[in-house]
């Protein structure tokens, strides 16, 4: 054997702060994303896009633009008469708008041509005949009696009314020392992830095959979305994703543009590049909805809650997409964080004539997180208590079953809550800083995956396939998609720290759909989770497929064999066998070998038998506290966020770099919710979607983020790890604002808290304080 | 559209090129050249996913038109990797985790390295003004930060 080896320990691969495995070609620019791909001589694809925002389609005349040279294809609404959406039960959207376009930016046709500069001019060819229809911008414009309905048999514009009641929620009330209710307004937000969206489709005409390079989250969903919209069969249809510069929730759902650019190949005979604009980008959407959340929550005067009542309403844009599992989150995740005897819930998810919500970063958690933690931290103040004792007075003790059926299995959330409180310094500065400056507090949480897949299909819900060769290097394949949140690391991290081998030895093959197993996507932060446990059982077969080999080669039973990845030995002795030896053993008479691990989620994860139980469910649940420091300028209404002090329960940290980054990330994604971004349309037409009206906060405004890891481990988790990405997004907003309260007393009872809307609340403070003096004065003078 | 010749260094390299009057330097770079590394990230001078170095100062491409850079020394993130090997700036953005999506990085990584140049140790202020117009939508810059002190640290970009 390799003398080398021989001296090498086992290696250590989970718990090692591990650089990505695909970041030497991020920072050397060898990285390929999508717009990177197109091939020489690829035709140029372009969108004709709705310029109002409701209409009856009276005609799409295409004919001068189909006569231009240089144009190879047109296609409309007319070639696409099957919808498509990522829930099966909500499937409403067209590729094209067909009969009616619902939002301004809806596509309405679409061309393929030889260069860029023809294709525009073909789309200026194309002459629309649109007959206006009342248009709805906000939820209660919609809902209001005699509106149009945007689809049909929707009354009222409801896409999905949600009513669940758990526990005696009126006897709750009636027990609490303290109740309060209150009503916030929260402002829809994009993700605006860094790459603009595009897709490249090659249509190979003689075997009747679509290949697509895309920017998904979900190439499962896209290509099944393919195979719909397009007739094909799924074999037909090859879906590849490169490297993806983001996505946060954007590239869950099949997006239009993916199948417009495969109609556009195939009625082209051949390969179409389709670049979006970061315009186009910002109004395919997708993002949180504008949301109006009234709250009530009941504490004892010790701060125990005795029972919430929420009422949520979302303007849900044009189409289903997915709203309806967005409403139930909203409500679903009221619970999992604190225990709660008795809760209603109302949630109503409306359409309108604006570009379709969906999935985003703590997905349908968000705004109701921040008026459930506004207002334990007002209760607080009334009640007497410090914010952090309200939270302590209501921690789950895992594990633990909630009153809507979530099982939960681990939960750190008071270590973190320890943690943020002493390095912050909050005992000692809260409520001794200057005015203007404030200390805010709160928490969040969110699921590992959800527990029951949107298709239920049967299926594991996670598959790894490992291949093992004569070179002795171990091929990870794997159909999760890195996007970024390094998935890939994390997998190939858990298959060496199974098989005690160096990373070196692994390479990771991902999305590639005639190569790689299905993967349910990278969302709802399931990846880790539970692509994690399949890579565990993938590498225990590997390992188990190599201990029988040395078995048979050292003439031993499997059992005394001491498994130590570059070598391995008979227990108790000197005989030792390295892992190439092991490798050649393995491989004779078998060829090279393919193994595989798969994972589901345990059956008691999988939630309730009530309508809408699955949404909210999950192995793990992932917590987090944080504090925020604000400097509130009381002349500007501009909020300064000085530091921020976070504490992240992820079970485990696989990789503590990389749990870092994510925790940081969602912090700062948080930070730009709660202090500037906001999506703005007028008569429907999006006025901010570009990256300078959508605010998003730049590196000069950015806090620094104390981060800390708290590993409560989880039976279910690989390693006991839960999910890094998401959790900690949420408690930024209520943390934020918590500050500001701190700071000059005042709440804000909207977001984000931009300038505009501080410095008004602050004026209006002031006048109706002038008000108040002025009428006690006169008062005073009548005595 | 008009055409003309161009002569500038990409990457010391000398190139000729036939570029239309209205052509932005981004497109020549990654439609012409094949410098794929620049990145568009918007519809023109929002994100800074396009810098790129012209004549030692950073510059967004999607906002320069090729046809000003007629004897320019332009560098992209290409350039920095010496015989394969990452510089320490890309060194230290691939250990410390200043990359996550990797989109922005690109653009990142001239920025800094052109601060770097002029500046071999700045401070974190000089830093943050230096990469105020590249975003970033994954690392809320923490570790980018990080990483371009680490560089400094190891003796620039260089």
């Amino acid at each position: 054997m390799n003398p080398e080896a021989k001296r090498l320990p086992p290696a250590k691969s989970v718990g090692v702060r591990q650089p990505l495995v695909d970041g030497v070609e991020k920072v050397t620019g060898a990285a390929r994303y999508t717009a990177d791909l197109a091939p020489r001589g690829a035709l140029v694809g372009a969108i004709l896009r709705s310029p109002v925002a409701h209409a009856r389609i009276r005609g799409v005349d295409t004919s001068r633009a189909r006569a231009m040279p240089g144009v190879r294809a047109v296609v409309t609404g007319e070639d696409c008469a099957i919808p498509y959406g990522v829930i099966p039960i909500a499937q409403n959207e067209f590729p094209l708008a067909r009969d009616r376009v619902r939002y301004c930016g809806e596509p309405l046709a679409a061309v393929a041509a030889d260069d860029a500069a023809t294709a525009q001019a073909a789309l200026a060819a194309i002459e629309l005949d649109l007959e206006p229809l009342p248009a709805y911008f906000d939820a209660k414009s919609a809902r209001a009696e005699g509106a149009v309905q945007l689809h049909e048999g929707k009354p009222g514009n409801l896409e999905r009314a949600v009513e669940q009641t758990f526990g005696d929620v009126d006897g709750g009330f009636a027990k609490a020392d303290l109740v309060r209710e209150h009503a916030f307004h929260y402002a829809e937000v994009n993700h605006a992830m860094m790459e603009p969206n595009a897709a490249v489709a090659h249509w190979d005409a003689e075997r009747g095959r679509l290949t697509l390079h895309s920017v998904t989250q979900v190439p499962y969903y896209v290509h099944l979305a393919l195979a719909r919209c397009l007739q094909l069969d799924e074999s037909a249809i090859r879906v590849v994703k490169p490297f993806v510069g983001g996505g946060f929730g954007h590239r869950t759902e099949t997006l239009n543009f993916e199948v417009i650019a495969g109609l556009l190949a195939r009625a082209a005979g051949g390969t179409v590049r389709l670049e979006l604009s970061r315009e186009e980008t910002f109004l395919t959407h997708r993002g949180r909805p504008e949301t109006d959340v009234r709250m009530k929550i009941g504490l004892t005067k010790t701060g125990a809650i005795t029972a919430i009542e929420a009422e949520v309403v979302q303007r849900g844009g044009a189409y289903a997409g997915y709203g309806l599992v967005t409403i139930l989150y909203a409500g679903a995740l009221l619970h999992a964080i604190y225990r709660v005897p008795a809760s209603r819930y109302h949630g109503f998810r409306v359409y309108s004539n604006t570009p379709p919500n969906g999935a985003m970063r703590g997905h349908g958690s968000v705004d109701v997180r921040h008026a459930f933690e506004t207002m334990l931290d007002t209760m607080a103040g009334e009640l007497g208590l410090d914010p952090f004792a309200v939270r302590r007075a209501n921690l789950i003790d895992a594990p633990h079953r909630t009153i809507n059926d979530l099982q939960v299995n681990s939960c750190g959330l008071g270590e973190c809550l320890d943690i943020v409180e002493r390095r912050s310094g909050w005992r000692e500065r809260r409520g001794k800083l200057p005015r203007g400056r404030g200390l805010g507090m709160a928490c969040s949480h969110y699921v590992s995956g959800s527990a029951k897949p949107v298709h239920w299909t049967g299926e594991p819900h996670a598959v790894i396939n490992l291949k093992l060769d004569f070179d002795g290097g171990i091929t990870v394949l794997t159909g999760a998609s890195d996007i970024g949140q390094g998935s890939s690391t994390l997998i190939s991290q858990a298959v060496a720290e199974v098989l005690r081998l160096p990373m070196s030895r692994l390479t990771v093959f991902a999305n590639d759909s005639v190569v790689t197993p299905k993967d349910n996507g990278s969302y709802s932060s399931r990846v880790s989770f539970m692509v994690g446990n399949a890579a565990i059982r993938a590498a225990d077969e590997m390992k188990r497929v190599l201990v029988a080999a040395a078995a048979r080669r050292l003439e031993v039973s499997p059992d005394d064999v001491e498994w130590n990845g570059e070598h391995c030995r008979v227990a108790g002795t000197d005989r030792e066998l390295g892992y190439r030896d092991v490798v050649t053993e393995a491989l004779r008479d078998a060829g090279t070998i393919t193994v595989k691990g798969t994972w589901s989620t345990p059956p008691e994860t999988q939630g309730g038998s009530f309508r809408g139980a699955a949404v909210g469910t999950s192995a793990g649940f992932s917590y987090a506290a944080e504090v925020v420091e604000v400097e509130v300028d009381e002349d500007t209404g501009m909020v300064r966020v000085v530091q921020v002090w976070v504490a992240h329960d992820c079970g485990r940290a696989i990789n503590p770099l990389a749990v870092e980054g994510q925790v940081q990330g969602s912090v700062w994604m948080g930070m730009g919710q709660a202090l500037c971004e906001e999506t703005q349309y007028l008569d429907g037409l999006h006025v901010r979607a570009n990256l300078l009206d959508y605010r998003m906060p730049t590196i000069v405004e950015s806090p620094p983020i104390d981060t800390s890891i708290v590993e409560a481990p989880d039976p279910n988790g690989p390693f006991g790890a839960k999910e890094a990405g998401e959790g900690s997004l949420s408690a930024f907003l209520p943390a934020l604002t918590n500050a500001i309260a701190d700071a000059i007393g005042l709440r804000l009872d909207e977001l984000p808290a931009s300038p505009d809307r501080v410095l008004e609340a602050i004026v209006a403070r002031r006048r109706a304080e002038r008000v108040r003096r002025t009428a006690k004065a006169a008062a005073q003078e009548a005595d | 559209m008009a055409k003309r010749v161009l002569s500038f260094v990409v990457n010391g390299r000398l190139r000729e090129e036939a570029v239309g009057d209205s052509t932005l330097l981004l497109d020549l770079l990654r439609e012409q050249l094949g410098l794929t590394g620049t990145k568009r990230g918007c519809d023109g001078g929002e994100c800074g996913a396009c810098t790129v170095i012209v004549d030692g100062r950073p510059q967004l491409s999607c906002l320069t038109l090729a046809a000003r850079c007629d004897g320019a020394h332009v560098e992209t993130v290409e350039a920095l990797a010496a015989g394969g090997r990452m510089s320490a700036l890309q060194a230290a953005f691939h250990e410390k985790l200043g990359t996550q999506c990797g989109f922005c990085t690109p653009g990142m990584i001239m920025a800094a390295e052109a601060l770097l140049r002029g500046n071999p140790a700045p401070d974190e202020a000089t830093i943050r003004e230096a990469l105020g117009g590249n975003l970033c939508r994954c690392t809320g810059y923490v570790k980018i930060i990080e990483a371009v002190q680490a560089a400094a640290a190891a003796g620039g970009g260089r």
